[in-house]
């Protein structure tokens, strides 16, 4: 069994993970720079310099899609095309359809962003490719779904893990949503511009129903799969329980797609709907909690491996951010917190204690564990593993704290009336009232820019070190040949 | 026991587990997506909301152009403080035409659901261009460009087809010209015409003269006029005050 193992493993399509893993580094890094960059316009509006290009308006997308499909999407190829491949101990079914979904999914986000600095844009959050590159992300995720489902039934034993079943209701998911909310008409077919194909409040359900599932399945479910993977494999130890990883996985894709329309509290979205939404987002804690208790006790036993292993502590503290984020989402979407939160920075914080304490955490200690063995080494230094963890944990806690105060302090300021009755405050009171919120926002941004920077670098020296390395052996090699050809 | 025989079935078979996660994750949305499209009591029935004139618009691809959602909403939800500060809470009517909607999810700028008519053309102009100098604190940019950016006027006709095939009745024939003249009053209906739509424009950003310059038109006349008009269409001292609860 492991001889044939290791004849598998050197069959695996590893040369496209590496190109994946590398772009999210690098769509990281710009992301998270553009977000950086954008919250100090926020604080310093002269920072827009009166340029179209750079405006905070044009800048947001590029940050959000960045780090969302930029980052966050070439991890989850990488780390998808690598689960897949070891659980199911076969190597890719077609090493040219992968190569072309890394090339249409790079040329989509790269296009995408270009086009928006220069006013291309759907307007949707999230969704603001404008529709040929909706049809280019559509035609590469149809070749995702086709490698990553044919790998699946090339599988050299029956059971299919459950780091799979996640990766797959991610990719569906994603479809569906895709496709559904970019519904629309080109102005002409030479025009980058369409009109969607709903209005209003049928549009409203519509974007928020993917907005909030891309969410739910793109920065959720697809990263509870490299949970499901990563943290096992870390840990040394299986899955804490089988059952719950089972009940979990159900609830939580049959409950996400419900959950969309609380971002519409209070809105000409009707009531039944969103009072809909906000019952499934408080049932929605239940699998929520399931996954993280399920990836957290996983480490039962093997505890101390937070004081030795930096890579643990970035899966583990990924989990315990995913715990908190999923219990304040589903407070958030309760209609009377929700009059006070929506519309201010607390969501903004909301969403960053998901997005930089889960996606990004549980993706930096993924990449920590697969790049070494993607290029068959060692981490070139487990001490800037530790200083990246600091840095990047420092950042978070600045930032949402940060967008609490603003958020919840700007609410509170909006809704306060003096003695007459009237408003207690002018608007523009409450934006003066968050400029020490938002340069201390900025400043947690500048932290965990230089964190992923480190790890960068990190990488950088692992991958330098693994090819001198390689080209050592085969020196060496070619040196014994020599010898013995002589 | 046989739970777990049950799902071990699922988890050999690639398709068995594509075709449940599929079934699983399609009822959410269709329950709660489906019905809005056909319940009546979803969209108000109120007077006085149309689709935008050419120039209106021109005026709101530019306002999605330039990501102004990302920082100002369009949806005044139903509090005390929200009607003192910006008026009657917003009707899914009033967004019946927005190909896509702009309700916004944030108010780092405050809400402009309301904005039209409440500011004069001269005070919007100075404040797209220079912001601080109307509302010393402001972090909106300055927005100098729209001014110095000439209209285009080209395509108009061929948005108002792409829109009209999304369901917003412009008129094509004679048939719907005069449809939309019942439907929306003379003036409206002749601003609706899709074959005089290019005209129309440039005749309403002369007429209104929204960047204060006659001598061209540019982007600041789009944009304005469209500022203008947003939340301006229902005359609210028409209806009882509970007359809007019973579609909420």
């Amino acid at each position: 069994m492991a001889h044939e193992a290791a004849a598998a493993d050197s069959q695996y399509n590893y040369d496209i993970i590496k190109r994946f893993a590398v772009m999210a580094l690098v769509w990281g890094i710009l992301g998270m720079f553009a977000g950086t960059y954008i919250a100090a316009e926020l604080a310093f509006p002269f920072l827009n310099f009166d340029t179209p290009q750079i405006t905070f308006g044009r800048l947001r997308p590029v940050h959000t899609t960045l780090v969302i499909f930029g980052f966050g999407g070439s991890a989850l190829f990488a780390t998808s095309y690598y689960v897949v491949q070891r659980t199911c101990q076969t190597p890719l079914s077609s090493n040219m359809l992968a190569g072309f979904t890394f090339w249409g999914w790079q040329a989509s986000v790269l296009l995408g962003v270009l086009g928006y600095v220069n006013g291309y844009t759907q307007g949707r959050e999230y969704a603001e490719f404008v529709w040929p590159i909706d049809l280019l992300i559509t035609v590469t995720w149809v070749a995702y779904f086709y490698v990553y489902v044919t790998t699946l039934m090339r599988r050299s034993q029956p059971h299919i893990y459950v780091a799979n079943w996640f990766y797959m209701s991610f990719i569906l998911a994603t479809a569906i949503l895709h496709i559904v909310n970019n519904l629309a008409v080109p102005v002409s077919m030479f025009s980058l511009q369409s009109y969607s194909a709903f209005a209003g409040v049928q549009d409203a359900m519509t974007q928020w129903w993917y907005g909030h599932n891309a969410v739910g399945f793109f920065l959720t479910a697809a990263f509870l799969g490299m949970m499901y993977y990563f943290v096992p494999k870390q840990a040394g130890r299986p899955v804490y329980s089988y059952r719950l990883s089972i009940v979990h996985f159900w609830a939580l894709a049959f409950l996400y797609m419900w959950v969309g329309a609380h971002h519409l509290h209070w809105t000409a979205l009707p009531d039944w709907t969103s009072s809909l939404a906000a019952t499934f987002s408080i049932l929605l804690l239940m699998p929520s909690w399931g996954g993280m208790i399920n990836g957290i006790m996983t480490l039962s036993g093997a505890w101390d491996k937070l004081r030795t292993d930096p890579i643990m502590l970035f899966l583990i503290t990924s989990l315990a951010f995913y715990g908190m984020s999923t219990f304040e989402g589903p407070m958030m979407s309760l209609k009377s917190v929700n009059a006070l939160s929506h519309y201010t920075d607390w969501t903004i914080g909301h969403v960053h204690s998901g997005a930089l304490g889960w996606v990004a955490m549980i993706s930096f200690g993924s990449f920590y564990h697969m790049i070494p063995r993607l290029w068959d080494t060692r981490l070139w230094s487990k001490k800037l593993v530790y200083t990246h963890f600091w840095l990047a944990t420092i950042g978070i806690v600045l930032y949402i704290t940060a967008m609490w105060i603003s958020g919840i302090g700007q609410g509170l300021m909006l809704r306060a009336f003096d003695d007459y009755g009237n408003l207690a405050y002018t608007f523009i009171e409450s934006v003066s009232f968050m400029h020490v919120p938002l340069v201390t926002r900025m400043l947690g941004g500048i932290f965990f820019v230089a964190g992923i920077l480190i790890m960068a670098f990190n990488v950088f020296m692992t991958v330098r070190t693994a090819k001198r390395e390689q080209a050592e052996i085969e020196a060496k090699i070619a040196a014994k040949m020599a010898k013995a050809g002589a | 026991m046989k739970f777990r025989f049950a799902h071990e079935s699922i988890e050999i078979n690639a398709g068995l587990l594509i075709a449940l996660t599929l079934v699983v994750i399609s009822i959410g949305g269709l329950v709660e997506i489906v019905p809005l499209f056909y319940i009546d009591e979803t969209i108000e029935e109120v007077e006085g909301v149309r689709p935008y004139t050419p120039l209106e618009q021109t005026g709101r691809d530019i306002y999605v152009r330039e990501g102004c959602y990302t920082c100002h909403s369009q949806m005044i939800r139903p509090f005390r403080d929200e009607l003192l500060r910006y008026g009657h809470y917003s009707l899914a009517a009033e967004s019946q035409y927005d190909h896509p909607f702009q309700w916004g999810s944030k108010r780092t700028g405050p809400d402009l659901a309301r904005v039209g008519e409440k500011y004069s053309n001269e005070w919007h102009v100075q404040h797209l261009e220079a912001p601080r100098s109307v509302v010393p604190g402001s972090i909106m940019p300055n927005y100098p460009w729209l001014s110095e950016t000439a209209l285009n006027t080209s395509d108009i006709e061929g948005k108002l087809r792409a829109l009209k095939m999304v369901g917003v009745p412009y008129s094509d024939t004679d048939e719907e010209y005069q449809a939309n003249v019942e439907r929306f009053g003379e003036d409206a209906a002749k601003m609706l015409d899709i074959h005089t739509a290019e005209e129309n424009l440039i005749a309403q950003a002369q007429a209104g003269n929204y960047d204060g310059d006659r001598s061209n038109l540019t982007e600041m006349d789009a944009i304005v006029a469209y500022l203008q008009l947003l939340g301006s269409l229902v005359d609210f001292s028409k209806y009882d005050e509970g007359y809007f609860a019973e579609f909420r």
